[in-house]
């Protein structure tokens, strides 16, 4: 009971006398026990119950004199038991509101009388008698026995008989035995209870605290009007909460002002999030009790407290859905942040003896596998928790021991070493304590065994994040067998950097800088050893020297892959970012390129964004890049340019980084960058722009303002990478008609082309033919490109070019065969084959391009002869097969061309087997394109009329008459021309009036679209010559827009109005003259 | 009295006059503000009656700990001498303005003759194994299981000289220092700090040369 309630409970704000338990579950459940061990005392141990206390047990009761039955002296409102003790003293005495006890079967009893009030009474009776053991037991017994309790309980016994004590103390030791099986069985329970709960750590607040930051601000519209945490200072395991108070569970606390209600002061504990009294700065100490129920996160305390934050959270659904999966990673987060302390502690050697248990259980902690993670989440929850419990001794032994280790420690009094120390201090603290003597001893126990039971396997790396496929495992620290002798070195330069004052330093960074630190085994060394972990620590220094030296080293080492991960784990970042503020320009520099480096991956760009990184960047870029003459503080400056664009270059490979990049103004800075002469700088500058130019709004940006000149002045320049981004930059941007006018007017065409010779590199060739291609879609380019004979280069290109060079090649030729003359010209060099050979590529990218460039050189009747000899129209139809929608219609409307223009087009269709069907089969696509492509490709086929009537046997007629009801134009007018090129055989034109597909086309008419309405009209003229089909007509009111068309200038259209007019009158005459007939009659 | 001080100016700026002639990086206005600073810590010197020309070692090093937060013992006399270039035992005027020249302004080249030259204890234009040793002691915490309580700094001077000593004739000489500087600034003040940092120095020109300007 002793050590439940001193470690367990969770007491109000300690003030000695008026200490109230706090009414958490936690207690709730401890007052359970504590009852209903009480309670059931008496006829469990009778003889113990009938133990005199040394001191009675008093407390202020609700229990009223009536409230006794027999076996008590009733006296006005005073009680007294019939029990008394040995001197006649009674051993219940009741003088309202105070109460006396000094038995525990009084205990039993009194609780029986007390009904439904029995918690309150146990929970008043705790409240008042702090030290209960020492009441029942007397205040030398229980410290004697307190100290004695490592020893077997047994012994104690022994050495009180053979000291001849009397029975009363045999009493005692049975007592105290049976309060520590209690307290142990307590503890376990609660243990059990709190496994169960899902319990918040750092990292998941934190997440949740960034994502709720996003939506702050923005007046009405934002969730809440701020967020802050009441200290900016973060213990490294993530806590924020003053060590005192961590051992309580304190995460951190948070201030926020909600839009509609006042100012909500919180704190984060792992058992939950709660209200608190308002804790403003650190160190107050009347601010943390807990003043509202316990909410699982932040958005549910929010919602139940600001009416204007639920309201929008519930229309912010995508925030919602960020914040319900993140919790569900919650769990997951939740052992990695074990697993990963863990390895951080593996990795930091520890300077003396002291730490050794530490390790060791630590260690054991790391002994996780994969498959166990459900179990070890729990193992791990309850080692911590009982690491908390051991942990919360008297805040004297513990600043005491902090204070030796700091005495132990360096004459480093640098703000971060401090932070190693009180950490290190911490760690020390609490491993020291949960090994150590009396007051830890059964959580100390447990803490062993729980981590012997753990299964032995070493931990598995299936545990590490699977968010990123280009995120390695960990790799294993190496044994110490066969290690190089650089490792050897690095280990002992490590050292002296951790004990070095400021001087030494500088020099082992020097010495280490001398290794080759992109040397793997180097990079690795200085990870095993702990090396990162000092150099990132440096970067929290005031030591720019120092700083300067690790960047340089980190800059080298964060090529690799997981130097850069753990750089991130290690919270790096954050102190690379918050260099970029410094005012020392090379420190800038540098930190600007550790960032290139590092953010090679998601969550390191993610981590740069959230850390204002990106602002930071783009304020590095503001230099003047092309004076003439430059002071050495000028080119500083542009040196410091360079480098920001490096790093914004690898961070804009993220979508939200490009956004954030432009809303910190980094577009015109770039823009001006781009007149720079130097190439260091344009590379990443172009690389970053052409990176972004995947988002329309930089498309927009990098034309207007004017960037367009530059890049097209750069393409000529003699660096083959910068040539590259330029050309790539163009290729994304040139799907806009003024760019690719730009780019002719700034005369880019011209070294386009000569880019082309130079083969050899692929990726440039696949830039350069990219923006060819964009730039082709406008014809007046297309001119200007055959005067640089780009035709003739581009269709020796078809061939052994890899794909993402084709694509392009064979785009362009696409459109450069728009223009009849090219269609010609591609046969003449001699390009029609290998383009009729790309037609079996798997790539569908390509096969859209191919098919269309197909398409549109068929339109030659030459052209056609020889595809058709290379079986061209079997590959072009055998493509409607093709699983990607896009190829589908492409091929389709090749397949209109190739089928207009060939010889033998029908019998070529009929040869193929399962052609017809898979055409009717496609009709019922979702994709409007492909049903369009379709449609058109129907109406050629269909002119051949064996294939008509074997597409009519196929049911071509319900199907087309299923699409009639479409909006889409596009597919209306190759719809009505379908249909009414199948109305040509047989019943067609009454089946399609059946199928219903009168009406639809009807409404067609209304259509502003010319194609469509000329269409309509065709196909409504051959629906007509089916009397039903008129009448239907006639009743959709169809003659006035026909007679409005018999007025357009489009002789077709003319005849078909007129035609379909002649139709419905000739009906209405016959129908006349059939009645005047019958009437005669 | 105001005669005095008008006649205490006329002599500063022809003084300032000579001596910007003479050094480096100051304009004749900045030279004037110097002598102003000269002056005013020499009037806080405590001369007890004997005529100074120049301010001496002990309050020449407070001025370098309040002013230029140089701190370290070891440095701080050293400085002291590396000012005091007549080996008078005061750092005179002259040789005031001459080494802030390059303690605020030097460029590359001033600062690694100048840090040479603190370093070289000996004056023999080298830095010795034990120069270094003397240097660097007691800037590695020594670890309890050593029993050379040198020994870390004994092997990083090994890693020094191996770095530093192109020459491999076992010491630094200056052509060896300057190379080692220029490939890598970091060891400029390899030994030791002797100069201030930038903030010290921004602060020290804010407060000398604008306020003194605006008088």
């Amino acid at each position: 009971m002793g050590i439940s309630l001193t470690r367990a409970a969770q007491w109000t704000m300690v003030s000695s006398s008026t200490a109230k338990l706090v009414s958490t579950p936690m207690n709730e459940s401890l007052l359970k026990e504590i009852l209903h061990f009480v309670e059931h005392f008496r006829s469990q141990y009778p003889q113990e119950a009938e133990h005199v206390f040394e001191e009675p047990l008093q407390w202020s009761t609700t229990l009223v004199a009536s409230d006794f039955k027999t076996d008590y002296d009733i006296s006005d409102s005073d009680v007294q038991s019939h029990e008394r003790d040995s001197e006649g003293h009674p051993l219940l005495q009741l003088s309202p509101p105070t109460v006396y006890v000094r038995s525990f079967s009084q205990l039993s009893k009194l609780l029986h009388l007390a009904h439904d009030k029995k918690l309150a009474e146990v929970r008043a009776c705790l409240e008042e008698n702090r030290e209960p053991l020492v009441k029942i037991l007397g205040r030398s017994f229980a410290s004697d026995l307190v100290i004695e309790a490592h020893d077997d309980a047994v012994s104690v016994v022994d050495r009180t008989k053979e000291e001849g004590l009397s029975k009363d103390l045999e009493v005692k030791v049975k007592l105290f035995q049976l309060f520590q099986d209690m307290d142990k069985q307590i503890l376990d329970t609660l243990l059990k209870d709190i496994s169960e709960q899902v319990r918040l750590n750092p990292k998941a607040v934190k997440n949740e605290v960034e994502i709720l930051q996003v939506f702050c601000g923005g007046g009405d519209k934002g969730l809440l009007k701020s967020l802050r945490y009441t200290s900016d200072f973060e213990f490294s395991n993530g806590y924020r909460a003053p060590l005192w108070r961590q051992v309580q569970g304190d995460i951190c606390y948070l201030v926020i002002e909600p839009c509609d209600t006042e100012t909500l002061h919180i704190t984060c504990s792992t058992a939950g999030i709660f209200l608190n009294g308002g804790i403003k700065q650190e160190g107050e100490e009347n601010g943390y009790e807990q003043t509202s129920d316990t909410y699982e996160d932040l958005v549910t305390l929010l919602k139940s407290r600001s009416p204007h934050f639920a309201e929008k959270i519930n229309q912010q659904d995508s925030a919602v859905q960020e914040l319900s999966t993140k919790k569900e990673k919650t769990v997951n987060e939740q052992l990695q942040l074990e697993l990963h302390t863990t390895r951080r502690n593996i990795y930091e050697p520890r300077p003396s003896g002291i730490l050794s248990t530490c390790g060791k259980t630590e260690e054991n902690k790391g002994h996780k596998s994969s498959e166990e993670e459900k179990k070890s989440l729990r193992q791990g929850a309850k080692s911590k928790i009982k690491a908390e419990f051991s942990a919360s001794s008297s805040p004297g032994h513990m600043s005491s021991q902090k204070r030796k280790t700091e005495e132990n420690k360096t004459l480093k009094s640098s703000e971060d070493e401090h932070k190693n120390l009180r950490q290190r201090a911490k760690s020390k603290t609490k491993a020291e304590l949960s090994a150590s003597s009396s007051p830890g001893h059964v959580s100390s126990q447990k803490l062993k065994t729980s981590a012997g039971a753990l299964p032995g396997e070493p931990f598995s790396e299936s545990s590490t994040e699977s968010e990123e496929e280009e995120e390695q495992p960990y790799r294993h620290p190496e044994t110490n067998t066969d290690l190089p002798s650089e490792y050897w070195q690095i280990q002992k330069l490590v050292k002296y950097l951790k004990d070095g004052d400021q001087i030494v330093t500088v020099h082992t960074l020097c010495a280490m800088m001398d290794f080759n630190l992109m040397q793997e085994s180097c990079q690795m060394a200085i990870q095993d050893t702990g090396g990162l972990k000092v150099l990132l620590n440096l970067l929290d220094t005031d030591e720019h020297k120092c700083k300067i030296g690790s960047l340089k080293i980190l800059r080298t080492i964060s090529h690799n892959s997981q130097i850069r991960r753990v750089i991130v784990d290690m919270r790096g970042v954050q102190s690379i970012v918050k260099i970029l503020d410094s005012p020392v320009k090379e420190l800038k520099a540098l930190a600007a390129e550790t960032i290139a480096n590092v953010a090679k991956f998601r969550r390191a760009r993610r981590n740069v964004r959230l850390y204002g990184g990106i602002n930071k960047l783009v304020k590095l870029l503001d230099c003047l890049p092309n004076l003439a003459s430059l002071t050495p503080s000028q080119e500083e400056d542009i040196e410091v340019a360079c480098c920001g664009a490096l790093a914004l270059w690898s961070c804009s490979r993220s979508t939200k980084n490009k956004k954030a990049i432009r809303k910190a103004g980094g577009i015109p800075l770039l823009g001006r960058l781009l007149k720079s002469p130097l190439q260091k700088m344009l590379i990443p500058v172009v690389g970053t722009l052409q990176e972004c130019a995947s988002e329309e709004s930089y498309r927009t940006d990098i034309q207007t303002l004017g960037m367009i000149k530059d890049l097209v002045r750069n393409l000529s320049s003699d660096n083959d990478e910068l040539q590259m981004h330029c050309a790539s930059a163009i290729f994304k941007c040139a799907e806009d008609k003024q760019t690719r006018d730009l780019v002719r007017k700034y005369k880019g065409l011209q070294p386009l082309v000569s880019l082309l010779h130079k083969a050899d590199n692929k990726q440039l060739l696949a830039a350069a033919t990219g923006a060819i291609w964009k730039c082709s879609i406008s014809q007046e380019n297309v001119t200007k490109f055959q005067e640089y004979k780009a035709l003739e280069i581009l269709v020796s290109l078809l061939t052994d070019q890899p794909e993402e060079v084709l694509v392009n090649v064979v785009g362009a030729l696409g459109e450069f065969a728009q223009i009849p003359a090219n269609k010609a010209a591609i046969r003449e060099f001699g390009g029609i084959k290998p383009l009729v050979k790309l037609l079996t590529s798997p790539n569908q990218a390509l096969l859209v391009n191919v098919t269309k460039a197909v398409g549109a050189c068929a339109t030659n009747k030459d052209n056609m002869v020889i595809i058709d000899q290379l079986d061209g129209i079997r590959l072009v139809w055998s493509l409607l097969k093709n699983p990607s929608a896009d190829v589908q219609s492409s091929a389709a409307w090749a397949l209109c061309a190739c089928t207009e223009n060939a010889e033998d087009a029908g019998e070529t269709a009929r040869s193929l087997i399962g052609g017809f069907q898979l055409i009717v089969k496609l009709l019922s696509s979702t994709n409007n394109e492909v049903l369009a492509s379709i449609c058109a490709a129907i109406c050629k086929i269909a002119k051949d009329e064996e294939n008509l009537a074997i597409l009519t046997d196929f049911g071509v007629v319900p199907s087309l008459a299923k699409l009639t009801n479409t909006t889409d134009d596009r597919l209306r007018h190759h719809l009505a021309d379908a249909i009414a090129q199948c109305c040509m055989w047989g019943s067609n034109r009454a089946s399609f009036g059946e199928a219903g597909a009168v009406a639809p086309l009807v409404r067609y008419l209304k259509s502003k679209e010319g194609s469509v309405q000329r269409s309509t009209a065709m196909a409504l003229y051959q629906l007509s010559r089916n009397p039903n089909n008129c009448i239907t007509m006639h009743e959709k009111e169809v003659v006035q827009p026909l007679i409005h068309m018999m007025g357009s200038d489009d002789e077709e259209l003319q005849e078909a109005a007129a035609g379909c007019v002649r139709s419905i009158r000739l009906l209405y005459m016959a129908n006349r003259n059939a009645e005047l007939f019958t009437f005669r009659n | 009295m105001s005669k005095i001080s008008a006649m205490n100016k006329r002599t500063t700026q022809t003084l300032a006059e000579n001596i910007s002639k003479q050094v480096e990086h100051f304009s004749k206005k900045e030279v004037e503000c110097l002598i102003r600073e000269f002056n005013v810590l020499m009037a806080e010197q405590n001369n007890s009656g004997r005529a100074v020309h120049g301010l001496d070692r002990g309050k020449f090093i407070s001025t370098l700990h309040s002013i230029f937060g140089l701190t370290d013992d070891r440095m701080t006399g050293r400085v002291f001498r590396t000012f005091d270039k007549d080996n008078d035992s005061v750092v005179s005027m002259k040789e005031w303005i001459d080494g802030l020249s390059v303690f605020l302004r030097g460029t590359l080249d001033e600062k690694i003759k100048y840090c040479f030259t603190v370093y070289d204890l000996n004056g023999d234009n080298a830095i010795s194994r034990e120069e270094m040793l003397h240097m660097l002691k007691g800037r590695l915490i020594r670890q309890p299981n050593e029993e050379d309580p040198d020994e870390g700094i004994k092997d990083l001077v090994e890693i020094i000289l191996k770095k530093m000593d192109y020459d491999h004739d076992g010491k630094l000489s200056f052509e060896d220092f300057e190379k080692a500087v220029k490939d890598e600034n970091l060891l400029l003040e390899a030994f030791g700090t002797c100069l201030p940092d930038f903030r010290r120095i921004e602060m020290f020109e804010g407060r000398v040369f604008q306020e003194q300007m605006e008088q």
